[in-house]
């Protein structure tokens, strides 16, 4: 059974998807712009950076938004999976010979599985994190704030287990690299945005930004772990 | 020159198909696709076994009834072009040539290479169509100024010939460049404005129906699609079912 309207119809799960995914690009920036600040390890600079936490999980309108960014998040996924899976139901049977790379790129056909390994990170990256500010055992820093920094420093420092951490995150990256190649043009497309004048420059603007933007965020685990000493 | 050939044979929708080897010798490089498959039939008639079903029709690339995927790829390697255009110079001697079906659940298999596309026909049915009087008192479609860049857009989204390929490319069975080039066509004149909202959300809803996959943005259609519909016809159709939702009085 077919829905008509934004709800239940084929294309409207795409302009969710496009939402949702633009939010979440839009994230992205703000996200890595506050974390950035762990390139400093100094402890003035530790310091800062739990001023910055604290901040950013008790302002209000920050917090109401951090919401708004679960649930984008968690609607991105399930109606990802959910039309990964209508997809494949719409070819039981597959080809016995099969040549997409002559006519599509890689990324735009795995965008499913991209996707779950990003959520696989998410999970990781929260509960790491997320969770540790929120509700786990966390020390205070000479300001009396919780000391989140070191946390960061102690999940990338410690010894394999960081060693492993660092490299889940940069191949989680290299995930969103592949995911944002092919998204951010895709979402522009699915919202009908395609002209002559703005698409190749809204697919170089998406390539750039998906390569610097997750390159960013890797520098950051594998900066923290080289900087044990 | 002579070629090894894997085909895919099913005796009809409900049995089960794989892919049987045959050998034809002696091919002309002249010949087209569907040739070489004549001159195959010809040769398991004369055996007493069974031809292989497979579409055509006009055989002059203008018809789309032609479709199998050949070799990995809808009509063939060479793009822009059905499969009765492909000429079996693209092909060396002693090629192994894959030939199977379009797949799609939405496309049924009848028999052999051949498909059901019906599925196509009623999307079309749902609203492809332009309400006119036709009683008496039309009016004179040149007395209705439409502008050039309107024109050929219209144009070229109507070139679409409903072969299916793009269903077949796509890695998700979705029909969305057959039905944005349909939709495209009208939508985008005077005459077929006036139903625009009514027309975009039935058709879609329609494709959705007859269980077409979800368009990701891949493109692998437009790349496959033998006559060259782009993928701005998508987007327009997006953008035309975003303000029909929105707006619509139903």
């Amino acid at each position: 059974m077919a829905n008509s309207g934004l709800l239940g119809s084929s294309i409207a799960k795409k302009y969710w998807m496009s939402l949702t995914g633009l939010f979440l690009i839009s994230f992205l920036i703000v996200h890595l712009l506050g974390n950035l600040q762990l390139l400093d390890l100094s402890a003035e600079g530790q310091e800062q950076f739990n001023i910055y936490a604290k901040f950013m999980t008790s302002f209000p309108l920050i917090k109401i938004t951090s919401y708004f960014l679960y649930a984008s998040i968690v609607f991105h996924a399930v109606d990802g999976i959910y039309l990964a899976i209508q997809n494949r139901k719409a070819r039981p049977e597959r080809y016995a010979s099969y040549k997409p790379n002559r006519n599509s790129i890689w990324a735009s056909r795995n965008m499913g599985l991209l996707g779950t390994i990003i959520l696989a990170f998410i999970i990781l990256h929260m509960s790491q994190f997320w969770y540790t500010m929120h509700w786990g055992e966390i020390g205070m820093d000479a300001n009396g704030n919780k000391d989140l920094a070191a946390v960061v420093i102690k999940t990338y420092q410690d010894g394999t287990a960081g060693l492993i951490m660092a490299l889940l995150y940069v191949i989680a990256m290299a995930a969103v690299a592949f995911h944002l190649y092919h998204g951010f043009q895709s979402a522009f497309q699915t919202l009908g945005i395609n002209h002559n004048r703005y698409t190749p420059l809204i697919k170089k603007v998406g390539a750039a930004f998906s390569i610097i933007v997750p390159l960013a965020y890797a520098i950051i685990p594998v900066f923290v772990l080289m900087a044990k000493n | 020159m002579d070629l090894k050939l894997k085909i895919w044979r099913q005796a009809n929708t409900d049995s089960k198909g794989s892919l049987k080897d045959y050998q034809v010798k002696n091919v002309s490089a002249d010949s087209s696709f569907l040739e070489m498959m004549d001159q195959l039939n010809e040769e398991l008639i004369d055996k007493g076994d069974d031809p292989v079903a497979f579409d055509h029709d006009c055989r002059e690339g203008i018809c789309g009834m032609c479709s199998m995927h050949i070799n990995g790829e809808p009509h063939g390697p060479e793009s822009g072009t059905t499969t009765c255009q492909l000429h079996m110079r693209k092909f060396k001697d002693g090629d192994t040539i894959y030939v199977e079906p379009f797949r799609a659940k939405a496309f049924p298999v009848l028999k052999d290479l051949a498909v059901d596309r019906a599925a196509l026909d009623r999307v079309i049915q749902a609203g492809g169509f332009v309400s006119v009087n036709t009683s008496g008192n039309t009016i004179d479609a040149n007395a209705i100024p439409v502008p050039k860049a309107d024109a050929d857009a219209a144009f070229n989204a109507a070139t679409c010939i409903g072969c299916g390929g793009c269903v077949a490319a796509c890695p998700n069975a979705s029909a969305m460049l057959f039905v944005s080039a349909k939709v495209s066509q009208l939508s985008l004149l005077p005459q077929g404005k006036v139903e625009a909202k009514e027309r975009v959300t039935s058709m879609v809803n329609q494709m959705d129906l007859e269980g077409f996959g979800n368009c990701s943005n891949v493109g692998a259609c437009a790349e496959e699609c033998p006559v060259g519909i782009s993928l701005e016809n998508i987007a327009r159709m997006n953008r035309e079912y975003l303000s029909a939702s929105l707006t619509s009085s139903k």
